[in-house]
């Protein structure tokens, strides 16, 4: 909750700054003495993750571009040299590649904490929004840089979804050759994605800050989904919550070290290791993981210009669920059945990832014979698979959550997060903390 | 109730997962124990010395490996290093290896191009001066540049060794065009070829580079038995250095952050135990 | 480890309890050490990042060159490129030799005996780096004053044996890290 600050200058220094910048009043406020609620599991843990993994791509991106060549003929060669000859390039170039695999798993965690506990509901739409708004520069900066290292993947995985524009009626073409700088994917497109590249993630780091700020007027949510009452709910983010968050990034680079050391390519793609040839169209052209679920959906429409619209709608139906979603309830803790819905959506993604990831025609079940034919494909093909879940994805946001929230009967919410805590063990709520021994 | 569901999803991605396939797909790549392979793998200098030789002499006619210089022999891990020669460009026999094999430069009297012999400093120089004319001396084909293509295919080393030892006659009721030669690991559909069974395509595709290796062809310094099957093995040990040579660095380096994160792990759990301790939450 | 839930909840807001076991903010030693191995892991993470920015591999293949000095004819010099910079070779005469070393007493700003700059034995062969101490231009072979070099820029001399003379340059030319590995070659850096 964003109160009156109770930074106290110690030192001479620092009373000096405070008359004339009050910055570190103002990191005081932040992330020493802030109020935060003493309920947060670790779910809460990965805003922490995110930031840190902005800043590892920021320091990792600077130095690589030190090295890279953004030129047709020599950028595939820049990017090996520093596989090779760079000291520690081959580090640089694994962290910052597998960084952003790192980045997209933290921020879908983070985006379905949201989901779960209503952290989008009032008063943080905008909170909310924002964060739909890095999402989207999060994605788009992933898709230029993909695109820098200029092998196969990254030279056709550019042509499809540039073509995409021209989908976009009347000025979709003028727009797909202004994008190009010509007409098709060359270097001019290289010249100006490795600018826009490079401009983005500042552009996150201020949206970053804008989220925080937002974040810090009304405060952090918490599992229960209910406000913070006194003080006695709260404690003071520095040590409580930075040793917290530390634990919790040093688990999560565990996970990402093991894949910069043991296993650096595993989530890419094979064919972006040979350079990038216009002729020659792969044999199955896959966006990178991250962006698989959206190249389902895109794929599930049959048409051109819907399927482009249902995957820019798959985004834009994110930026309204504060509208949305018409449950008083905030945590779906005490809706169950809102939680049930819930889990079939993260299925629903889940499937949705592994559609994009195959061909639309491929039996889903194979070996069955039969099947018989739906319109346009076999009833047992992904791309009936990748309609139902596109339904479900779509149904979930404009269906699900606005009548659950008139229709179900939640369960009690507690009064107070110090409630559950002081009250007999017995009568807390599922998952909450009775007992500190008790814990792992 | 999310727990359950997180598992059942994980279940659910087990099953679903796997590589997306076209109408026919290859035969799996033969699985071999690498010495490469695994956190500790490590590289058999004498092995990759004898794939270089392979390299040399029977690939380097058709295939260039752009990416890799002389002195990339002999750097730390690399066939051919020398701890008495830290700096890979002293390496006297990588000097020697490198002057056996002419390059191109321009002369700096007349301007004329000429050939030289190579120093360490210089690429592996490549068969043919320009793709065109890779293609124009393979019927149209391009042998691929060999400096990645372990990390290339999907299969890794294993496909490529089961490339090399992996040609077979062509299967009754396959026709296999002029200038091209079956191989089950290599991708390709063979519907349109197949006048057999509709339901029974063989696997695989063809490819325009014809068997290569044979028994005795390259003959091994250190004695070890020229036969395909060595020789192939050899030359995908070299290739998978070749095309990230830094791999075995990477992977002990792994194990220095891996132990330290762990330590880092344990030390902030109890720092994070210590201080929550009296607080109810 | 912790205290049960009821009654016995300190504070973690009030200041000053420093009795109190609970003050989440003592030095700890597990505090320390944790925040000991956080820099430490900076630190391991802050060096390549720093280190990528010394000379790459590719760079360091060409920190050295070889030469054959067969090409050079007496009385004439070659240039060629190392580490960036022109290297100048030079096959002196007998007669240019003999200038230089009657020269070893002259007034000159850098003073520096003509021996100290080739290798013993073969006087014949002057090494020097083609770039003027004064601000980096590249002399020119056989002008000046002295018949050494001049750099047209600002006027510097050089004689035969590559030291400076006249002209604002402070320092004689560079004679880099050379020696011979054989009778006619020889490598610098």
């Amino acid at each position: 909750m964003s109160g009156h600050s109770t930074y106290e200058p110690k030192t001479g220094f620092e009373r000096w700054m405070d008359m004339r910048l009050p910055v570190i009043r103002l990191a005081y406020d932040s992330v020493v003495a802030f109020p935060t609620p003493k309920n947060l599991n670790y779910w809460w843990t990965f805003g922490g993750i995110l930031a840190l993994m902005l800043g590892v791509q920021i320091v990792t991106g600077i130095v690589l571009v030190m090295h890279y060549v953004p030129h047709v003929d020599h950028a595939f060669a820049s990017v090996e040299r520093i596989m090779r000859d760079v000291n520690y390039g081959w580090l640089i170039r694994y962290m910052h590649a597998n960084g952003a695999s790192m980045f997209f798993v933290a921020v879908y965690i983070h985006i379905l904490r949201n989901l779960y506990y209503g952290s989008y509901k009032a008063p943080r739409e905008v909170l909310w929004i924002i964060g739909c708004l890095i999402y989207l520069v999060m994605m788009a900066t992933a898709f230029m840089g993909y695109v820098l290292p200029w092998g196969q993947m990254s030279f056709h995985g550019a042509v499809v979804i540039t073509n995409l524009l021209g989908a976009l009626p009347i000025v979709g073409e003028s727009i797909t050759t202004w994008l190009w700088g010509g007409f098709a994917v060359d270097n001019p497109t290289l010249n100006r994605f490795f600018s826009l590249h490079y401009l983005l993630p500042f552009v996150l780091a201020g949206l970053v800050g804008l989220h925080i700020w937002a974040l810090h007027v009304p405060g952090n949510n918490n599992p229960l989904g209910v406000n913070v009452k006194s003080s006695e709910d709260t404690v003071p983010f520095h040590p409580y919550y930075t040793v917290k968050d530390g634990f919790a990034i040093s688990i999560f680079l565990i996970l990402f070290a093991s894949f910069v050391f043991y296993n650096p390519n595993i989530l890419g793609h094979a064919d972006n290791y040979i350079p990038a040839n216009p002729l020659v169209t792969p044999a199955h052209i896959v966006p990178e993981w991250y962006f698989l679920p959206f190249y389902a959906i895109l794929r599930a429409i049959p048409d051109k210009l819907g399927g482009v619209l249902a995957m820019f709608g798959a985004i834009g139906v994110l930026f309204v669920l504060p509208w949305l979603d018409t449950s008083k309830v905030r945590s779906m803790r005490y809706r169950p059945t809102a939680r049930l819905y819930f889990l079939i959506f993260v299925l629903a993604c889940i499937v949705l990832g592994l559609c994009g990831a195959k061909l639309p025609d491929d039996p889903v079940i194979p070996g069955v014979g039969g099947g018989f034919q739906l319109l346009d494909a076999n009833i047992n093909s992904y791309v009936w698979l990748s309609r139902v879940a596109t339904a479900y994805y779509f149904a979930y946001f404009l269906l699900v959550l606005p009548i659950l929230g008139l229709t179900e009967k939640p369960l009690p919410v507690p009064e107070s997060i110090s409630a559950p805590v002081l009250s007999h063990p017995a009568t807390t709520p599922a998952g909450a903390v009775a007992s500190p021994e008790k814990r792992g | 109730m999310l727990r359950k569901g997180i598992a059942l999803a994980a279940l659910g991605l087990a099953f679903l997962a796997g590589p997306a396939l076209s109408a026919t797909h290859p035969k799996e790549p033969r699985d071999v124990s690498w010495g490469f392979e695994g956190p500790f793998g490590k590289f058999d200098q004498a092995q990759l010395q004898r794939g270089y030789k392979v390299y040399r002499e029977v690939c380097s006619a058709c295939h260039s490996m752009d990416l890799v210089y002389f002195r990339t022999l002999a750097e730390k891990g690399g066939p051919f290093y020398d701890p008495k020669y830290p700096n890979p460009n002293d390496n006297p026999y990588v000097k020697a290896l490198a002057a056996d094999v002419q390059v191109n430069d321009i002369d700096s009297e007349t301007g004329d191009v000429i050939q030289r012999p190579a120093t360490t400093a210089d690429r592996f120089p490549a068969p043919f001066p320009n793709e065109a004319a890779a293609r124009a001396s393979n019927g149209g084909a391009y042998p691929p540049d060999l400096s990645v293509i372990t990390k290339a295919r999907s299969g890794g080393p294993a496909y490529i060794y089961s490339l090399l030892t992996g040609y077979v006659n062509p299967p009754a009721g396959l026709t296999v065009p002029a200038g091209a030669y079956y191989n089950p690991y290599f991708p390709g559909d063979l519907t349109a070829y197949w006048s057999g069974d509709a339901h029974h395509v063989p696997p695989g595709g063809t490819l325009a580079m014809p068997p290569q290796l044979a028994p005795d062809k390259v003959t091994f310094d250190d004695g070890t038995k020229s036969t395909i099957d060595q020789q192939a093995k050899d030359v995908t040990a070299f290739l998978t250095w070749a095309a990230e040579p830094k791999m075995i660095e990477r992977k002990q380096f792994g194990f220095g952050a891996m132990i330290y994160l762990l330590l880092f792990s344990v030390l902030l759990w109890f720092s994070y135990r210590r201080i929550w301790r009296n607080v109810a939450h | 480890m912790a205290d049960t839930v009821v009654g016995e909840n300190p504070d973690p807001h009030a200041s000053g309890a420093s009795s109190s076991e609970g003050d989440p903010n003592r030095r700890d030693f597990i505090h320390i050490a944790a925040g000991a191995a956080a820099v430490g892991a900076v630190a391991a993470l802050a060096w390549p990042m720093i280190d990528q920015m010394n000379p790459s591999g590719d760079t360091l293949a060409l920190a050295s060159i070889e030469f054959d000095l067969s090409k050079v004819a007496e009385g004439q010099q070659v240039v060629v490129k190392w580490r960036g910079k022109p290297l100048f070779i030079r096959n002196r005469t007998p007669q240019q030799i003999a200038a230089a070393i009657k020269d070893d007493g002259a007034p000159m700003p850098d003073p520096q005996p003509d021996e100290a700059r080739h290798k013993p034995g073969k006087p014949e062969w002057l090494v020097l780096v083609g770039t003027c101490t004064h601000l980096g231009c590249v002399p020119t072979f056989g002008g000046g004053d002295y018949g050494g070099w001049f750099c047209p820029c600002h006027g510097s001399h050089y004689d035969v044996s590559g030291r400076i003379r006249k002209g604002p340059a402070p320092k004689n030319l560079e004679v880099p890290t050379w020696d011979f590995v054989s009778d006619t070659k020889i490598k610098i850096g």
